[in-house]
């Protein structure tokens, strides 16, 4: 007598793994999981992508894991040691570190979520209608890529925020702003690899329009590139969001950002190191996620491969 | 009877090359016209000029009695159609065949997308079961069946072969060849099939023209070619080429300029 | 093995590992080669190339090769150290590829690379290496081998890119050439100019060739003897004079699916496969 439940798994996998798909859905998701597959024989990756959703289920379950309120100052239990109560101690206003380090990751993701979502289309966009146009639209738009390239990332965006003024929103545009011109190169050196390609060809000869064959034909060959090049960039942007705290111009006190609890801390960091060091490990601990996650990406999505 | 296809006086350029230097061709409706040559003879250009890929081209390019200008636009595409050489490089890796063969159904708003893909995957041999697979996933010769698919799904009068079955293994060939036999039977179809293999263009077109460095230098039918009457040495030259390794014969060859 | 043989083969096997299972390239192949042309022709997936690597122990990491013997003279090809092999290839064995294009270093001039392929195996000093180069560029029917010399592998063409690696790979005087697919890349009329240069040199030096390709009229009328592979079998020996007594329907089914200049427009004869080719 068959149990349905082991009849599902069988069927699941049959479903992905089939050589006849009856759908272009079920062809995604099988190509999808082919990836996946090869993504998991990779551990490097796997531990980043472990340390990515740890951070990922931090921060949405901050509130039920979270032993302290972050924002609640204790002056007489000021710059406490690690201990029971404290797993990570307290800082300068006896706020415990833990609890403020877990919030704090909710700082992080944003920051990172933001940006993304702010850099890579406008990059891509850019890239993309400049490798396909050539000519003065190509040589425009490069040379403004070429402007905001020029600049070191922290220095252009610290000239930003000091205009925009500090604060967390202003921190993200201007990250944003430094982020989008590798993802336009990148984007660019793949469409004009692309373009000249007969599959481009064929399509131009059946009436797609350039929208419609950058939009549907070049930009998914960009797609590969793009991610893996914006999972490592990820590092950097948490390395300059933690700048601009650290300096004062991101997150503004109270809120628990790890830069700027790394700031707070640099007063007392030879004696009481933790303050500092605890939210500095966190820093280094999801950057190498991201990192670890963009090589095992780029491992797997490669577009000169066929499979 | 007017022609299908008529070409004259046609002369193109890559910068400062000149590339084709007054061409005339002239094709009947339901015709096969084969164009011969080495690389760089200028056979795959004049493809790329009837579809419109070459800027810099002078002369006449009749098509269906319409004069072809500098653009090409949806009526000519879905008249004349090209078949690339390429298996592996002329189906977008990362769409279905599904994708491939819907996207022109839709951009031409012809409808029943479902139908005409079915019916097109049934004309070149290939059932269902292909219908959702990546490129990556079929062989040479089923992606060049895929690629003639994508050809006939808007229903053209016109095929432009660039050497469809160099790229494919002989057996695969045969299966090839007589497919778009079959095709132009059925279909009434007009080629114009471009290879730098004088058996089979001999083997597929009624009349065939032999180039060289951008010129046509003898024009001769299926039959003449049979009986090996060429009377260009350049020509001659080819012709011996094709029956393999004779020292006699390679001795013989002279560097064409 | 006659003193005639320079090569011998006995059920040479490659199966590669992949991430889909093993892939078994080529399946019980048994030849020996003297001082003859030896054609090994087939389609892709026939195994042809693989067994041709075999031969210069260039199989890929994730290859696994079994045979019973691969006897090259008094050497056993098959547990060959990496020092041994770096002995025999180029100067004992050597092989040409398909596509200049991809065979010959880009960034490095003609006359560098045939230099570096002579001073791997002779102790001369340079200017003696450039005046064997030369000579050995004039000896494949370049006629300008000191402006050759100086160029790139992009500014000449594909017919004198393949001389060039035919210079660069008969340099050191090998014994066996092994030529895969060396003018399936070029035009008809340049292909069999140098194959012609081929021949010579071939017939002079007393050399074995090994031709690989999937052109079955061609290597019959260049070789003395071709194989048949389908599969990673080998299907059928023959006599190249003899193939058209060729008993074998793969062979037969190979023969008659080539379009002929007849006139005749009648659809070819397709090749149906049979299941037991494959068991051989």
């Amino acid at each position: 007598m068959n149990i349905s439940s082991t009849t599902e798994k069988p069927g699941l996998k049959q479903w992905l793994t089939s050589d006849t798909p009856q759908s272009r859905w079920q062809a995604k998701c099988g190509r999808a999981w082919l990836g996946w597959l090869k993504f998991t024989e990779n551990r490097l990756a796997m531990i980043g992508l472990s340390i990515v959703l740890a951070l990922i289920l931090v921060t949405i379950f901050a509130p039920l894991l979270a032993p302290y309120d972050p924002l609640a100052a204790d002056l007489t239990n000021r710059i406490q040691s690690p201990s029971a109560e404290h797993w990570f101690g307290t800082d300068q206003l006896g706020r415990d570190i833990l609890s403020r380090l877990i919030y704090g990751a909710q700082y992080t993701l944003m920051i990172v979520a933001l940006v993304v979502i702010t850099a890579a289309p406008v990059g891509l966009l850019v890239g993309t209608a400049a490798g396909f146009f050539g000519g003065w639209i190509d040589a425009t738009l490069m040379r403004i890529t070429d402007i905001f390239l020029a600049f070191p990332k922290l220095i252009l965006a610290l000239a930003f925020v000091s205009a925009l003024g500090p604060g967390i929103e202003n921190a993200v545009l201007a990250i944003a702003l430094t982020a989008w011109p590798p993802y336009a190169r990148i984007a660019r050196a793949e469409t004009i690899t692309v373009r000249k390609s007969d599959y481009i060809e064929a399509a131009r000869l059946q009436g797609v329009s350039n929208m419609g064959l950058i939009l549907g034909h070049i930009t998914p060959m960009c797609i590969s590139s793009l991610v893996v090049r914006v999972t490592l960039d990820m590092a950097g942007m948490i390395l300059i969001a933690a700048g601009l705290g650290f300096l004062g111009l991101g997150a503004q006190p109270p809120m628990p950002e790890w830069g700027a609890m790394v700031s707070e801390g640099r007063q007392f960091l030879l004696e009481q190191w933790w303050v500092s060091t605890v939210p500095g490990l966190a820093i280094f601990i999801v950057s190498l996620g991201f990192n670890l996650l963009g090589d095992g990406l780029r491992d797997v999505l490669d577009p000169r491969g066929g499979d | 009877m007017t022609a299908m296809i008529e070409i004259t006086k046609l002369n193109a350029w890559f910068d400062d090359n000149h590339v084709l230097k007054d061409i005339d061709i002239s094709i009947p409706a339901n015709g096969s016209f084969g164009l011969v040559g080495e690389s760089g003879s200028g056979k795959s250009t004049v493809l790329r000029t009837i579809t419109g890929l070459v800027d810099d081209w002078e002369g006449n390019i009749l098509v269906n009695n319409k004069e072809l200008t500098k653009k090409r636009d949806k009526t000519f595409y879905r008249l004349a159609q090209m078949v690339f050489q390429d298996p592996f490089g002329s189906l977008h890796p990362r769409h279905t065949i599904d994708r491939i063969l819907t996207e022109p159904v839709n951009i031409h708003k012809l409808g029943n997308s479902d139908a005409r893909v079915v019916e097109a995957l049934k004309q070149v041999g290939l059932d269902n079961s292909f219908r959702f697979r990546y490129p990556h996933q079929l062989s040479g010769g089923q992606r060049q069946r895929v690629a003639i698919a994508r050809a006939l799904i808007l229903e053209p009068k016109i095929l432009l072969l660039d050497e469809p079955t160099s790229a494919l293994d002989v057996s695969i060939q045969a299966e090839v060849l007589n497919l778009l036999t079959r095709l132009r039977n059925d279909l009434g179809l007009t080629y114009i099939m471009v290879s730098h293999d004088l058996a089979v263009v001999a083997h597929m077109c009624d009349d065939i023209a032999i180039m060289n460095h951008g010129r046509i230098v003898e024009r001769a039918t299926a039959g003449q070619l049979a009986d090996g009457k060429l009377e260009n040495p350049y020509s001659q030259q080819l012709f011996k080429a094709a029956g393999g390794y004779d020292r006699a014969v390679i001795d013989s060859f002279v560097d064409w300029d | 093995m006659s003193s005639d043989t320079l090569l011998s083969v006995k059920n040479l096997a490659i199966t590669f590992s992949t991430s889909k299972g093993p892939v078994h390239a080529v399946r019980g192949v048994s030849f020996d080669l003297g001082r003859e042309r030896l054609g090994i022709v087939g389609e892709s997936g026939s195994g042809k190339s693989q067994t041709g690597r075999a031969i210069l122990g260039l199989t890929a990491a994730n290859g696994k090769i079994t045979a019973d013997q691969m006897q090259f003279h008094d050497l056993d090809l098959r547990n060959l150290s990496k020092r041994d092999w770096r002995k025999v290839r180029g100067a004992r064995i050597s092989m040409i590829m398909q596509d200049p294009k991809y065979s010959l270093n880009p960034v490095m001039t003609i006359g560098d690379q045939i230099i570096e392929a002579y001073r791997e195996h002779h102790k001369v000093n340079a200017q003696e290496a450039k005046r064997r180069a030369l000579d050995m560029l004039a000896a494949v029917k370049i006629r300008d081998p000191e402006r050759v010399f100086k160029s790139y592998p992009h500014e000449v063409s594909g017919g004198m890119g393949q001389r060039v690696m035919i210079a660069m790979m008969l340099i050191p005087d090998p014994e066996i050439l092994i030529a895969d697919e060396p003018t399936s890349a070029l035009d008809v009329t340049v292909q069999l100019q140098v194959m012609a240069i081929l021949d010579d040199l071939v017939r002079e030096r007393g050399m074995a060739l090994v031709f690989i390709s999937h052109d079955l009229h061609l290597v019959s009328s260049f070789c003395d003897r071709v194989l048949v592979m389908y599969q990673g079998h080998v299907v059928e020996e023959i006599r190249a004079s003899e193939l058209d007594q060729a008993k074998h329907p793969y062979t037969q089914g190979l023969l008659n699916c080539l379009p002929k200049m007849d006139g005749n427009h009648a659809e070819l004869p397709v090749l149906t496969r049979e299941a037991s080719w494959a068991e051989a």
